[in-house]
Protein backbone atom coordinates (compact mmCIF):
# COMPACT_ATOMS: atom_id res chain seq x y z
CA UNK A 1 0.00 0.00 0.00
CA UNK A 2 1.44 3.45 -0.97
CA UNK A 3 1.85 6.05 1.52
CA UNK A 4 -0.62 9.09 1.68
CA UNK A 5 1.30 12.04 0.57
CA UNK A 6 0.87 13.92 4.13
CA UNK A 7 2.91 11.16 5.44
CA UNK A 8 5.75 11.28 2.73
CA UNK A 9 5.96 15.07 3.08
CA UNK A 10 6.63 14.60 7.40
CA UNK A 11 9.16 11.89 6.46
CA UNK A 12 10.72 14.27 4.16
CA UNK A 13 10.87 16.91 6.31
CA UNK A 14 12.76 15.26 8.60
CA UNK A 15 14.91 13.35 5.80
CA UNK A 16 15.82 16.42 4.69
CA UNK A 17 15.79 19.06 7.78
CA UNK A 18 16.75 17.37 10.28
CA UNK A 19 20.50 17.82 9.75
CA UNK A 20 19.84 21.40 8.17
CA UNK A 21 20.15 23.87 10.89
CA UNK A 22 18.27 26.35 8.70
CA UNK A 23 14.89 24.45 8.34
CA UNK A 24 12.50 25.53 11.00
CA UNK A 25 8.95 24.54 10.77
CA UNK A 26 6.06 26.11 12.03
CA UNK A 27 2.06 24.76 12.16
CA UNK A 28 -1.31 26.34 13.46
CA UNK A 29 -2.38 23.64 15.79
CA UNK A 30 -2.96 20.96 12.96
CA UNK A 31 0.95 19.11 13.39
CA UNK A 32 -0.75 15.87 13.86
CA UNK A 33 -2.77 16.10 10.65
CA UNK A 34 -0.52 17.98 8.20
CA UNK A 35 2.49 15.20 9.46
CA UNK A 36 4.74 18.63 10.63
CA UNK A 37 4.91 17.15 14.17
CA UNK A 38 6.93 14.52 12.94
CA UNK A 39 9.74 17.08 12.57
CA UNK A 40 8.17 18.07 16.13
CA UNK A 41 9.31 14.95 17.18
CA UNK A 42 13.09 14.98 15.67
CA UNK A 43 13.87 18.68 16.35
CA UNK A 44 11.76 20.32 19.01
CA UNK A 45 14.01 23.09 19.16
CA UNK A 46 13.46 24.15 15.45
CA UNK A 47 9.41 23.38 15.60
CA UNK A 48 7.03 26.29 16.69
CA UNK A 49 2.98 25.64 17.08
CA UNK A 50 1.59 28.87 17.03
CA UNK A 51 -1.88 28.13 17.74
CA UNK A 52 -4.75 29.18 15.12
CA UNK A 53 -3.09 32.00 14.49
CA UNK A 54 -2.37 31.38 10.70
CA UNK A 55 -1.66 34.98 9.45
CA UNK A 56 0.52 35.61 12.90
CA UNK A 57 2.32 32.21 11.45
CA UNK A 58 3.08 32.90 8.28
CA UNK A 59 3.98 36.74 9.43
CA UNK A 60 6.84 34.54 11.72
CA UNK A 61 7.96 32.52 9.17
CA UNK A 62 8.84 35.69 7.03
CA UNK A 63 10.52 37.08 10.00
CA UNK A 64 12.80 33.97 10.15
CA UNK A 65 13.59 34.06 6.49
CA UNK A 66 14.74 37.27 7.10
CA UNK A 67 17.62 36.11 9.23
CA UNK A 68 18.31 33.14 7.08
CA UNK A 69 16.49 30.55 8.33
CA UNK A 70 14.13 28.10 5.54
CA UNK A 71 10.59 28.44 7.31
CA UNK A 72 8.18 25.59 6.56
CA UNK A 73 4.98 26.62 7.04
CA UNK A 74 1.80 24.19 7.63
CA UNK A 75 -1.75 24.55 7.93
CA UNK A 76 -4.76 23.06 5.69
CA UNK A 77 -4.42 25.37 2.27
CA UNK A 78 -7.83 26.67 2.53
CA UNK A 79 -6.42 28.66 6.09
CA UNK A 80 -3.19 29.46 4.77
CA UNK A 81 -3.98 30.84 1.58
CA UNK A 82 -7.07 32.88 3.13
CA UNK A 83 -5.82 34.49 6.59
CA UNK A 84 -2.07 33.56 5.85
CA UNK A 85 -2.44 35.38 2.39
CA UNK A 86 -1.01 39.42 3.56
CA UNK A 87 1.43 38.05 4.91
CA UNK A 88 2.11 35.87 1.95
CA UNK A 89 1.93 38.73 -0.35
CA UNK A 90 3.70 41.55 1.78
CA UNK A 91 6.89 39.30 2.75
CA UNK A 92 6.61 36.09 0.19
CA UNK A 93 5.83 37.67 -3.58
CA UNK A 94 6.39 42.16 -2.60
CA UNK A 95 9.57 40.90 -0.82
CA UNK A 96 10.63 37.42 -2.47
CA UNK A 97 11.52 36.24 1.50
CA UNK A 98 12.28 33.07 0.92
CA UNK A 99 8.89 31.16 2.69
CA UNK A 100 7.79 27.91 2.20
CA UNK A 101 3.88 27.63 1.85
CA UNK A 102 2.74 23.93 2.35
CA UNK A 103 -0.76 23.77 1.76
CA UNK A 104 -1.98 20.80 3.53
CA UNK A 105 -5.41 18.80 2.99
CA UNK A 106 -6.14 20.70 -0.67
CA UNK A 107 -8.67 19.37 -3.63
CA UNK A 108 -11.45 17.46 -1.45
CA UNK A 109 -9.41 15.39 0.26
CA UNK A 110 -10.46 16.66 3.36
CA UNK A 111 -13.77 15.43 2.43
CA UNK A 112 -16.04 15.16 5.76
CA UNK A 113 -15.08 18.43 7.06
CA UNK A 114 -17.44 19.45 4.05
CA UNK A 115 -16.61 22.96 1.86
CA UNK A 116 -15.63 25.32 4.36
CA UNK A 117 -12.30 22.90 4.37
CA UNK A 118 -11.80 21.66 0.64
CA UNK A 119 -9.38 24.04 -0.59
CA UNK A 120 -10.44 24.17 -4.35
CA UNK A 121 -8.65 27.72 -5.10
CA UNK A 122 -5.51 27.33 -3.91
CA UNK A 123 -3.64 26.84 -7.08
CA UNK A 124 -5.45 30.44 -8.51
CA UNK A 125 -4.33 32.38 -5.81
CA UNK A 126 -1.17 31.53 -5.43
CA UNK A 127 -0.14 31.58 -8.86
CA UNK A 128 -1.71 35.20 -8.94
CA UNK A 129 1.47 36.30 -6.68
CA UNK A 130 4.06 37.89 -8.29
CA UNK A 131 7.61 35.55 -7.71
CA UNK A 132 5.42 32.79 -5.68
CA UNK A 133 6.44 29.51 -7.93
CA UNK A 134 3.56 26.90 -7.34
CA UNK A 135 3.88 23.22 -7.06
CA UNK A 136 1.61 20.33 -6.54
CA UNK A 137 2.09 17.18 -5.02
CA UNK A 138 2.35 14.34 -8.00
CA UNK A 139 3.49 11.29 -6.15
CA UNK A 140 5.51 9.67 -3.71
CA UNK A 141 8.94 10.11 -5.53
CA UNK A 142 7.73 13.64 -6.67
CA UNK A 143 6.68 14.96 -3.07
CA UNK A 144 9.51 14.05 -1.49
CA UNK A 145 11.61 15.65 -4.31
CA UNK A 146 9.21 19.23 -3.64
CA UNK A 147 10.59 19.28 0.20
CA UNK A 148 13.83 18.22 -1.25
CA UNK A 149 13.58 21.23 -4.01
CA UNK A 150 12.43 23.83 -1.69
CA UNK A 151 15.10 23.56 1.08
CA UNK A 152 17.50 23.76 -1.83
CA UNK A 153 15.66 26.53 -3.65
CA UNK A 154 15.61 30.09 -2.69
CA UNK A 155 12.51 31.98 -2.47
CA UNK A 156 8.64 31.76 -1.66
CA UNK A 157 7.22 28.88 -2.93
CA UNK A 158 3.45 27.39 -2.49
CA UNK A 159 3.32 23.52 -2.10
CA UNK A 160 0.08 21.87 -2.71
CA UNK A 161 0.13 18.95 -0.81
CA UNK A 162 -2.84 16.16 -0.10
CA UNK A 163 -4.38 14.43 2.81
CA UNK A 164 -4.85 10.90 0.50
CA UNK A 165 -2.45 8.39 -1.08
CA UNK A 166 -2.10 8.53 -4.46
CA UNK A 167 -1.06 6.58 -7.46
CA UNK A 168 2.61 5.65 -7.51
CA UNK A 169 3.82 7.32 -11.15
CA UNK A 170 7.98 7.36 -10.65
CA UNK A 171 10.42 5.26 -10.04
CA UNK A 172 12.68 6.22 -7.18
CA UNK A 173 15.25 8.48 -8.37
CA UNK A 174 13.34 10.04 -10.85
CA UNK A 175 14.67 13.13 -11.62
CA UNK A 176 12.62 16.57 -11.70
CA UNK A 177 12.89 20.14 -12.51
CA UNK A 178 10.70 23.10 -12.11
CA UNK A 179 9.41 24.75 -15.00
CA UNK A 180 9.59 21.13 -16.78
CA UNK A 181 6.60 18.80 -16.90
CA UNK A 182 6.87 15.14 -17.32
CA UNK A 183 5.32 12.78 -19.61
CA UNK A 184 3.37 9.46 -18.53
CA UNK A 185 2.30 8.40 -21.66
CA UNK A 186 2.63 9.62 -25.21
CA UNK A 187 0.05 9.62 -27.62
CA UNK A 188 -1.34 11.30 -30.62
CA UNK A 189 -5.08 11.85 -30.71
CA UNK A 190 -5.49 14.33 -27.91
CA UNK A 191 -3.61 15.63 -24.58
CA UNK A 192 -4.61 15.30 -21.03
CA UNK A 193 -2.49 17.73 -18.92
CA UNK A 194 -2.91 17.03 -15.03
CA UNK A 195 -1.94 17.76 -11.60
CA UNK A 196 -2.24 15.58 -8.40
CA UNK A 197 -4.26 13.20 -7.90
CA UNK A 198 -5.91 13.74 -11.30
CA UNK A 199 -3.22 12.42 -12.72
CA UNK A 200 -3.44 8.77 -11.68
CA UNK A 201 -7.53 9.77 -12.98
CA UNK A 202 -5.58 10.55 -16.50
CA UNK A 203 -3.74 7.26 -16.97
CA UNK A 204 -6.72 5.36 -16.14
CA UNK A 205 -8.62 6.99 -18.83
CA UNK A 206 -6.04 6.85 -21.22
CA UNK A 207 -5.94 2.94 -21.14
CA UNK A 208 -9.71 2.89 -21.53
CA UNK A 209 -9.57 5.66 -24.56
CA UNK A 210 -6.58 3.54 -25.99
CA UNK A 211 -9.05 0.36 -25.96
CA UNK A 212 -11.42 2.99 -28.21
CA UNK A 213 -8.72 3.27 -30.47
CA UNK A 214 -7.83 6.47 -29.30
CA UNK A 215 -4.53 7.28 -28.08
CA UNK A 216 -3.61 9.88 -25.71
CA UNK A 217 -0.79 11.77 -24.30
CA UNK A 218 -0.60 12.15 -20.54
CA UNK A 219 1.17 14.70 -19.46
CA UNK A 220 2.45 15.60 -15.60
CA UNK A 221 2.43 19.79 -15.13
CA UNK A 222 3.06 19.79 -11.12
CA UNK A 223 5.00 22.68 -11.45
CA UNK A 224 2.01 25.06 -12.31
CA UNK A 225 4.24 28.39 -12.14
CA UNK A 226 6.88 28.18 -13.78
CA UNK A 227 4.73 26.89 -16.50
CA UNK A 228 5.59 24.52 -19.34
CA UNK A 229 4.57 26.71 -21.73
CA UNK A 230 6.91 24.52 -24.44
CA UNK A 231 5.39 21.44 -23.71
CA UNK A 232 2.15 22.71 -23.65
CA UNK A 233 2.73 23.55 -26.95
CA UNK A 234 4.22 20.59 -28.59
CA UNK A 235 1.40 18.90 -26.79
CA UNK A 236 -1.20 21.15 -28.31
CA UNK A 237 -0.02 21.06 -31.60
CA UNK A 238 1.10 17.39 -31.90
CA UNK A 239 -2.11 16.27 -30.77
CA UNK A 240 -4.96 18.59 -31.91
CA UNK A 241 -6.96 18.60 -28.58
CA UNK A 242 -6.83 19.06 -25.02
CA UNK A 243 -7.66 18.41 -21.46
CA UNK A 244 -6.90 19.51 -18.23
CA UNK A 245 -7.28 17.49 -15.48
CA UNK A 246 -7.06 18.99 -11.54
CA UNK A 247 -8.49 18.58 -8.22
CA UNK A 248 -9.62 22.78 -7.84
CA UNK A 249 -12.05 24.99 -9.47
CA UNK A 250 -11.91 25.05 -13.13
CA UNK A 251 -11.56 28.39 -12.59
CA UNK A 252 -7.61 30.09 -12.50
CA UNK A 253 -5.69 26.89 -12.14
CA UNK A 254 -4.03 24.37 -14.20
CA UNK A 255 -6.76 24.51 -16.91
CA UNK A 256 -7.03 28.67 -16.68
CA UNK A 257 -2.84 28.28 -16.94
CA UNK A 258 -3.02 25.97 -19.65
CA UNK A 259 -5.30 28.15 -21.96
CA UNK A 260 -3.13 31.56 -21.42
CA UNK A 261 -0.32 29.47 -22.71
CA UNK A 262 -2.22 28.34 -25.74
CA UNK A 263 -4.03 31.66 -26.44
CA UNK A 264 -1.22 33.81 -26.45
CA UNK A 265 0.70 31.69 -28.52
CA UNK A 266 -2.24 31.31 -31.03
CA UNK A 267 -2.56 27.40 -30.52
CA UNK A 268 -5.89 26.44 -31.55
CA UNK A 269 -6.97 23.23 -30.43
CA UNK A 270 -10.13 22.25 -28.79
CA UNK A 271 -9.87 22.33 -25.07
CA UNK A 272 -11.54 20.67 -22.18
CA UNK A 273 -11.27 21.25 -18.83
CA UNK A 274 -11.93 18.81 -15.74
CA UNK A 275 -12.03 20.21 -12.13
CA UNK A 276 -14.76 21.29 -9.85
CA UNK A 277 -17.50 23.58 -11.77
CA UNK A 278 -17.70 26.88 -10.09
CA UNK A 279 -19.30 26.30 -7.08
CA UNK A 280 -18.29 24.53 -3.50
CA UNK A 281 -18.51 20.84 -2.54
CA UNK A 282 -20.54 19.14 0.37
CA UNK A 283 -19.27 16.75 2.67
CA UNK A 284 -18.78 12.81 2.34
CA UNK A 285 -16.20 9.88 1.23
CA UNK A 286 -13.37 11.02 -0.91
CA UNK A 287 -14.27 8.72 -3.85
CA UNK A 288 -17.84 9.92 -3.74
CA UNK A 289 -16.86 13.01 -3.58
CA UNK A 290 -14.68 13.04 -6.70
CA UNK A 291 -17.36 11.27 -8.59
CA UNK A 292 -20.50 13.76 -7.96
CA UNK A 293 -18.19 16.33 -8.70
CA UNK A 294 -16.68 15.30 -11.63
CA UNK A 295 -13.32 14.33 -10.67
CA UNK A 296 -13.48 10.88 -11.41
CA UNK A 297 -11.58 8.70 -14.68
CA UNK A 298 -15.21 8.60 -16.29
CA UNK A 299 -15.76 12.53 -15.91
CA UNK A 300 -11.95 12.10 -17.74
CA UNK A 301 -13.00 9.95 -20.33
CA UNK A 302 -15.95 12.14 -21.11
CA UNK A 303 -14.07 15.24 -21.50
CA UNK A 304 -11.76 13.55 -23.93
CA UNK A 305 -14.44 12.37 -26.19
CA UNK A 306 -16.13 15.66 -26.40
CA UNK A 307 -13.39 17.45 -26.32
CA UNK A 308 -11.92 15.25 -29.91
CA UNK A 309 -15.27 15.70 -31.28
CA UNK A 310 -14.66 19.29 -31.78
CA UNK A 311 -11.25 18.50 -33.32
CA UNK B 1 23.49 55.28 31.37
CA UNK B 2 21.20 58.74 31.29
CA UNK B 3 21.48 60.68 28.37
CA UNK B 4 24.01 63.70 29.06
CA UNK B 5 22.46 67.30 28.51
CA UNK B 6 24.66 67.59 25.37
CA UNK B 7 23.84 64.91 23.66
CA UNK B 8 19.73 64.95 24.43
CA UNK B 9 20.34 68.60 22.99
CA UNK B 10 21.91 67.45 20.02
CA UNK B 11 19.11 64.47 19.11
CA UNK B 12 16.27 66.68 19.95
CA UNK B 13 18.08 69.45 17.45
CA UNK B 14 17.99 66.15 14.85
CA UNK B 15 14.73 65.75 15.27
CA UNK B 16 13.80 69.59 14.80
CA UNK B 17 16.14 68.72 11.22
CA UNK B 18 14.42 65.60 10.65
CA UNK B 19 11.11 66.98 10.95
CA UNK B 20 11.80 70.18 8.47
CA UNK B 21 12.84 67.68 5.77
CA UNK B 22 10.39 65.16 6.27
CA UNK B 23 7.66 68.23 6.17
CA UNK B 24 9.63 69.38 3.16
CA UNK B 25 9.39 65.97 1.29
CA UNK B 26 5.84 65.38 1.52
CA UNK B 27 5.32 69.13 0.52
CA UNK B 28 7.50 68.65 -2.17
CA UNK B 29 5.61 64.80 -3.37
CA UNK B 30 2.18 65.99 -2.67
CA UNK B 31 1.54 63.08 -1.14
CA UNK B 32 2.11 61.05 2.13
CA UNK B 33 1.43 61.30 5.60
CA UNK B 34 2.37 63.86 8.12
CA UNK B 35 0.77 63.18 10.91
CA UNK B 36 2.45 59.26 11.63
CA UNK B 37 5.90 60.44 10.46
CA UNK B 38 6.06 63.53 12.87
CA UNK B 39 4.84 62.11 15.78
CA UNK B 40 7.47 58.54 15.95
CA UNK B 41 10.83 60.85 14.81
CA UNK B 42 11.79 61.05 18.95
CA UNK B 43 11.17 56.96 18.43
CA UNK B 44 13.07 56.14 15.30
CA UNK B 45 15.94 58.77 16.12
CA UNK B 46 16.94 57.46 19.77
CA UNK B 47 16.70 54.00 18.41
CA UNK B 48 18.86 54.57 15.37
CA UNK B 49 21.57 56.76 17.01
CA UNK B 50 21.22 56.04 20.80
CA UNK B 51 19.99 52.14 21.09
CA UNK B 52 19.87 49.99 18.19
CA UNK B 53 23.68 48.45 16.87
CA UNK B 54 22.83 49.26 13.50
CA UNK B 55 25.54 50.83 11.21
CA UNK B 56 25.36 51.26 7.25
CA UNK B 57 29.03 50.50 6.29
CA UNK B 58 28.52 46.55 7.49
CA UNK B 59 24.55 46.79 6.51
CA UNK B 60 24.43 43.18 6.39
CA UNK B 61 26.06 42.31 9.11
CA UNK B 62 24.42 39.17 11.03
CA UNK B 63 24.00 40.23 14.24
CA UNK B 64 23.22 43.90 14.05
CA UNK B 65 19.66 44.87 15.89
CA UNK B 66 16.89 45.10 13.69
CA UNK B 67 14.15 48.17 13.15
CA UNK B 68 11.03 46.80 11.87
CA UNK B 69 8.43 49.95 11.36
CA UNK B 70 5.29 48.17 11.62
CA UNK B 71 3.20 51.16 11.28
CA UNK B 72 4.93 51.36 7.79
CA UNK B 73 3.01 54.83 6.74
CA UNK B 74 5.34 56.65 8.61
CA UNK B 75 8.19 55.46 6.05
CA UNK B 76 9.51 59.29 5.27
CA UNK B 77 10.87 59.49 8.79
CA UNK B 78 12.37 56.21 8.10
CA UNK B 79 14.28 57.14 5.62
CA UNK B 80 14.85 60.71 6.87
CA UNK B 81 16.67 58.53 9.72
CA UNK B 82 18.41 56.49 7.28
CA UNK B 83 20.01 58.38 5.10
CA UNK B 84 21.27 60.45 8.20
CA UNK B 85 22.58 57.13 8.88
CA UNK B 86 24.16 56.93 5.60
CA UNK B 87 22.42 54.29 3.50
CA UNK B 88 21.34 56.79 0.90
CA UNK B 89 21.95 60.50 0.52
CA UNK B 90 19.26 62.49 1.45
CA UNK B 91 18.84 64.02 -1.80
CA UNK B 92 16.86 60.85 -2.12
CA UNK B 93 14.28 61.95 -0.08
CA UNK B 94 13.16 64.54 -2.84
CA UNK B 95 12.21 61.31 -5.05
CA UNK B 96 9.86 60.02 -2.34
CA UNK B 97 6.77 58.74 -3.57
CA UNK B 98 8.16 59.20 -7.42
CA UNK B 99 8.51 56.91 -10.33
CA UNK B 100 11.89 54.98 -10.21
CA UNK B 101 12.26 56.06 -6.45
CA UNK B 102 14.19 53.58 -4.18
CA UNK B 103 11.62 56.00 -1.54
CA UNK B 104 8.50 53.96 -2.42
CA UNK B 105 5.32 54.83 -0.18
CA UNK B 106 5.59 52.49 2.24
CA UNK B 107 9.10 51.15 3.28
CA UNK B 108 10.72 48.11 0.70
CA UNK B 109 13.15 45.52 1.87
CA UNK B 110 14.77 46.48 -1.79
CA UNK B 111 15.55 50.36 -0.39
CA UNK B 112 18.76 50.16 1.13
CA UNK B 113 18.35 49.90 5.26
CA UNK B 114 14.77 48.13 5.61
CA UNK B 115 14.90 45.40 7.11
CA UNK B 116 11.22 44.84 6.01
CA UNK B 117 8.14 45.66 3.90
CA UNK B 118 5.64 47.04 5.97
CA UNK B 119 2.68 49.26 4.93
CA UNK B 120 -0.34 46.14 5.56
CA UNK B 121 -0.93 47.41 9.42
CA UNK B 122 -0.45 44.00 11.72
CA UNK B 123 2.10 42.21 9.81
CA UNK B 124 5.30 43.49 11.03
CA UNK B 125 4.80 42.42 14.77
CA UNK B 126 4.99 38.99 13.79
CA UNK B 127 7.48 38.91 11.27
CA UNK B 128 9.70 41.16 14.17
CA UNK B 129 8.85 38.25 16.29
CA UNK B 130 9.92 35.55 13.91
CA UNK B 131 13.29 37.64 13.44
CA UNK B 132 13.44 37.56 17.08
CA UNK B 133 13.63 33.97 17.45
CA UNK B 134 15.63 33.39 13.89
CA UNK B 135 18.18 35.51 15.52
CA UNK B 136 17.98 33.39 19.09
CA UNK B 137 18.29 29.62 17.14
CA UNK B 138 21.34 30.95 15.55
CA UNK B 139 22.69 32.51 19.01
CA UNK B 140 22.93 35.87 17.99
CA UNK B 141 22.46 38.99 20.80
CA UNK B 142 20.70 41.26 18.42
CA UNK B 143 17.70 42.50 19.97
CA UNK B 144 14.52 43.15 17.19
CA UNK B 145 13.08 46.50 17.93
CA UNK B 146 9.58 46.92 16.19
CA UNK B 147 7.83 50.08 16.37
CA UNK B 148 3.80 50.15 16.50
CA UNK B 149 1.19 52.72 15.28
CA UNK B 150 -2.70 52.90 16.38
CA UNK B 151 -4.21 51.28 13.75
CA UNK B 152 -1.78 48.26 13.84
CA UNK B 153 -3.40 47.03 17.31
CA UNK B 154 -7.16 47.04 15.41
CA UNK B 155 -5.51 43.97 13.77
CA UNK B 156 -6.33 40.54 15.10
CA UNK B 157 -2.69 39.86 13.46
CA UNK B 158 -0.78 41.63 16.14
CA UNK B 159 -2.95 40.33 19.55
CA UNK B 160 -1.58 36.57 18.01
CA UNK B 161 1.52 37.80 17.42
CA UNK B 162 1.37 39.03 21.41
CA UNK B 163 0.05 35.83 22.43
CA UNK B 164 3.58 34.02 20.42
CA UNK B 165 6.09 36.59 21.70
CA UNK B 166 5.11 34.97 24.99
CA UNK B 167 4.72 31.44 24.79
CA UNK B 168 8.61 31.45 22.72
CA UNK B 169 9.73 33.67 25.70
CA UNK B 170 10.90 36.36 22.95
CA UNK B 171 12.80 38.71 25.51
CA UNK B 172 14.82 40.39 22.43
CA UNK B 173 12.03 41.08 20.99
CA UNK B 174 11.46 44.65 22.53
CA UNK B 175 8.27 46.71 20.71
CA UNK B 176 7.81 50.64 20.64
CA UNK B 177 4.28 51.99 20.43
CA UNK B 178 3.73 54.71 19.26
CA UNK B 179 0.87 55.79 20.80
CA UNK B 180 -0.78 58.96 19.06
CA UNK B 181 -4.24 57.85 19.49
CA UNK B 182 -5.65 58.89 16.62
CA UNK B 183 -6.26 56.76 13.39
CA UNK B 184 -6.77 57.78 9.70
CA UNK B 185 -10.78 58.34 10.16
CA UNK B 186 -10.41 60.00 13.89
CA UNK B 187 -9.66 59.35 17.37
CA UNK B 188 -8.78 55.65 18.29
CA UNK B 189 -11.20 55.71 21.10
CA UNK B 190 -13.70 56.81 17.87
CA UNK B 191 -12.45 54.26 15.47
CA UNK B 192 -11.89 51.49 17.58
CA UNK B 193 -11.16 52.54 21.80
CA UNK B 194 -8.07 50.98 22.69
CA UNK B 195 -8.86 50.63 26.86
CA UNK B 196 -6.21 50.11 28.89
CA UNK B 197 -3.46 49.53 26.76
CA UNK B 198 -0.98 48.55 29.77
CA UNK B 199 -3.44 45.66 31.02
CA UNK B 200 -4.37 44.54 28.07
CA UNK B 201 0.16 43.64 27.31
CA UNK B 202 0.55 42.80 30.68
CA UNK B 203 -1.94 40.52 30.77
CA UNK B 204 -0.63 39.03 27.81
CA UNK B 205 2.16 38.31 29.83
CA UNK B 206 4.13 41.35 28.13
CA UNK B 207 6.18 43.59 30.57
CA UNK B 208 5.29 47.17 30.07
CA UNK B 209 6.56 50.92 30.49
CA UNK B 210 5.31 53.87 29.77
CA UNK B 211 6.78 56.48 28.60
CA UNK B 212 7.07 60.22 26.92
CA UNK B 213 7.78 59.30 23.18
CA UNK B 214 8.72 62.73 22.63
CA UNK B 215 11.23 62.60 25.44
CA UNK B 216 14.35 61.01 24.29
CA UNK B 217 15.70 60.85 27.59
CA UNK B 218 12.52 58.71 29.03
CA UNK B 219 12.91 56.73 25.86
CA UNK B 220 16.39 55.92 26.57
CA UNK B 221 15.24 55.09 29.90
CA UNK B 222 12.36 52.66 29.26
CA UNK B 223 14.86 51.15 26.34
CA UNK B 224 17.50 50.61 29.06
CA UNK B 225 15.81 48.69 31.45
CA UNK B 226 14.37 46.30 29.06
CA UNK B 227 17.39 45.68 27.17
CA UNK B 228 20.02 45.52 30.00
CA UNK B 229 17.97 43.17 31.69
CA UNK B 230 15.57 40.78 29.62
CA UNK B 231 13.71 38.20 31.86
CA UNK B 232 12.28 36.10 29.21
CA UNK B 233 9.27 38.59 28.58
CA UNK B 234 8.89 40.22 25.22
CA UNK B 235 9.10 43.77 25.89
CA UNK B 236 6.63 46.92 25.34
CA UNK B 237 6.92 50.86 25.43
CA UNK B 238 4.07 52.60 25.89
CA UNK B 239 5.25 55.69 24.40
CA UNK B 240 2.73 58.40 24.61
CA UNK B 241 3.03 60.74 21.64
CA UNK B 242 1.28 63.44 19.58
CA UNK B 243 0.20 62.26 16.02
CA UNK B 244 1.56 66.10 13.56
CA UNK B 245 4.29 66.60 16.67
CA UNK B 246 5.98 70.09 16.37
CA UNK B 247 3.34 71.54 13.78
CA UNK B 248 0.54 73.10 16.03
CA UNK B 249 -2.00 72.59 12.87
CA UNK B 250 -1.23 69.07 12.61
CA UNK B 251 -0.78 68.29 16.07
CA UNK B 252 -3.51 65.68 16.97
CA UNK B 253 -5.58 66.09 14.08
CA UNK B 254 -6.56 62.82 11.89
CA UNK B 255 -7.39 65.38 9.11
CA UNK B 256 -3.25 64.87 8.93
CA UNK B 257 -2.93 61.64 8.91
CA UNK B 258 -2.36 61.37 4.99
CA UNK B 259 -2.99 64.79 3.35
CA UNK B 260 -0.82 66.70 1.07
CA UNK B 261 0.55 69.53 2.42
CA UNK B 262 -0.33 72.79 0.38
CA UNK B 263 1.84 76.03 0.05
CA UNK B 264 0.76 77.82 2.43
CA UNK B 265 0.63 75.40 5.37
CA UNK B 266 4.12 74.24 4.19
CA UNK B 267 5.14 77.93 5.00
CA UNK B 268 3.60 78.03 7.98
CA UNK B 269 4.97 74.46 9.30
CA UNK B 270 8.49 75.54 8.42
CA UNK B 271 8.35 78.56 10.39
CA UNK B 272 6.79 76.80 13.73
CA UNK B 273 9.80 74.17 13.27
CA UNK B 274 12.57 76.95 12.62
CA UNK B 275 13.06 76.67 9.09
CA UNK B 276 14.20 79.22 7.00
Amino acid sequence: MAKAIREIYGEALVKYGRDNPDVVVLDADVSSSTRSGLFQAACPERFFNVGVAEANMTGMAAGLASVGKIPFVNTFATFLITNGLLAARVFGSYSGLNIKLMGAYTGLSDAYDGPTHHAIEDIAVMRALPNFRVYVANDEVGTDWLVRHAIKSKGPMYIRLSRDVFPTLYEPGTKFEEGKGKILRQGKDAAIIACGRMLGMAVEASKILSSEGIDVTVVDMFTIKPLDAELITETAKSTGAVVTAEEHSVIGGLGGAVAEVLATRRVCVPLGFVGIADCHAECGAYSELLAKYGLDVPAVVAKVRETLAKK
Amino acid sequence: MSLTPERKAFLDDLCRKFRLDVIEALHNAQTGHPGGSLSVCEILTTLYFEKARINSAQPRDPDRDRVVLCKGHAAPMLYRVLAEKGFFPVSEMKTLRRLNSILQGHPTIHTPGVELSTGPLGTGLSAALGMALGLRLSKSAAKVYAVLGDGDVNEGMVWEACMSAVKYKADNLITIYDWNKVQLDGKSADIMPQGDMNAKFSAFGWRCIPCDGHDIGALCDALDALILHPDGRPGLILASTIKGKGVSFMEGQSAWHGKAIGDEDYKRAVAELGGE
